[in-house]
């Protein structure tokens, strides 16, 4: 798989410690969930920020989708807290 | 006519309302949303994910053209730190009349809330924390679902 920018907000960006890296998955990562315990699995901030992924939203190249979305050709996932705008 | 802007400056809502009155329908409706104190907010910092938020509001607003015939419509979401009491968000809408214009109107603010990639951290003295999701926000935008 090709490197993805990931890109997170709000308190999971701050846990995390950085807003935007890129990396590469391995190939057997389908779908975002997958994506998220891979991250996870990194341990400190990550597994803190995405070890519950039912707090988790994500977006990918932009647009909202749920987690077991496939990430197969994604060149942006965005991962986040529940929106909380207006 | 379908202005969107994500700004870090105040919103001038005289200027919003005037290019909405210009834009030849018999009706404008406007929502605009205002930093609560909420037991001594000194801080509320709107955080937001580029271009997908532009994106959101434009498709919303494009929706909402579409199903209420609307002349006009305009989102204006603030980001960055604010004060109570500072304008968040703002939402106006133009018809022929005002039924089209005060639903597109409730429309747009609801599904921004639900649709629309911001997050809200607010500051109390060296307490800072990000605001959890709203049941209630997502029933008010799942009536409009059709």
């Amino acid at each position: 798989m090709a490197a993805i920018d990931l890109l997170y907000f709000a308190w999971v960006r701050e846990s995390i410690g950085v807003g935007h890296e890129r990396a590469t998955p391995p190939v057997e990562i389908a779908d975002v969930a997958g994506l998220i315990d891979w991250l996870a699995a990194r341990g400190g901030g990550y597994a803190e920020a995405l070890g519950d992924k039912t707090k988790l939203r994500a977006a990918v190249d932009q647009l909202f989708v749920p987690l077991d979305a496939s990430i197969v050709g994604a060149r942006e996932i965005a991962l986040f807290p529940p929106v909380t705008g207006g | 006519m379908i202005r969107i802007l994500v700004t870090d400056a105040p919103i001038d809502v005289a200027a919003e309302l005037d290019a909405l009155e210009r834009a030849g329908g018999g009706a404008v409706a406007s929502f605009t949303g205002l930093v609560r104190d909420d037991g001594g907010v000194e801080e509320l910092f709107l955080e937001h994910y580029p271009l997908a938020t532009e994106k959101a509001l434009s498709d919303l607003a494009a929706e909402a053209a579409q199903r209420w015939s609307l002349a006009a419509a305009a989102v204006i979401h603030r980001v960055g730190a604010m004060k109570p009491g500072e304008r968040i968000v703002f939402v106006g809408t133009a018809a022929a009349h005002r039924a089209a214009a005060l639903e597109a109107c409730a429309f747009l603010i609801d599904r921004l809330k639900t649709d629309a990639p911001f997050w809200k951290r607010e500051t109390r003295g060296q307490d800072a924390r990000w605001v959890g999701e709203r049941d209630s926000d997502h029933h008010a935008a799942d009536r409009w679902k059709r």
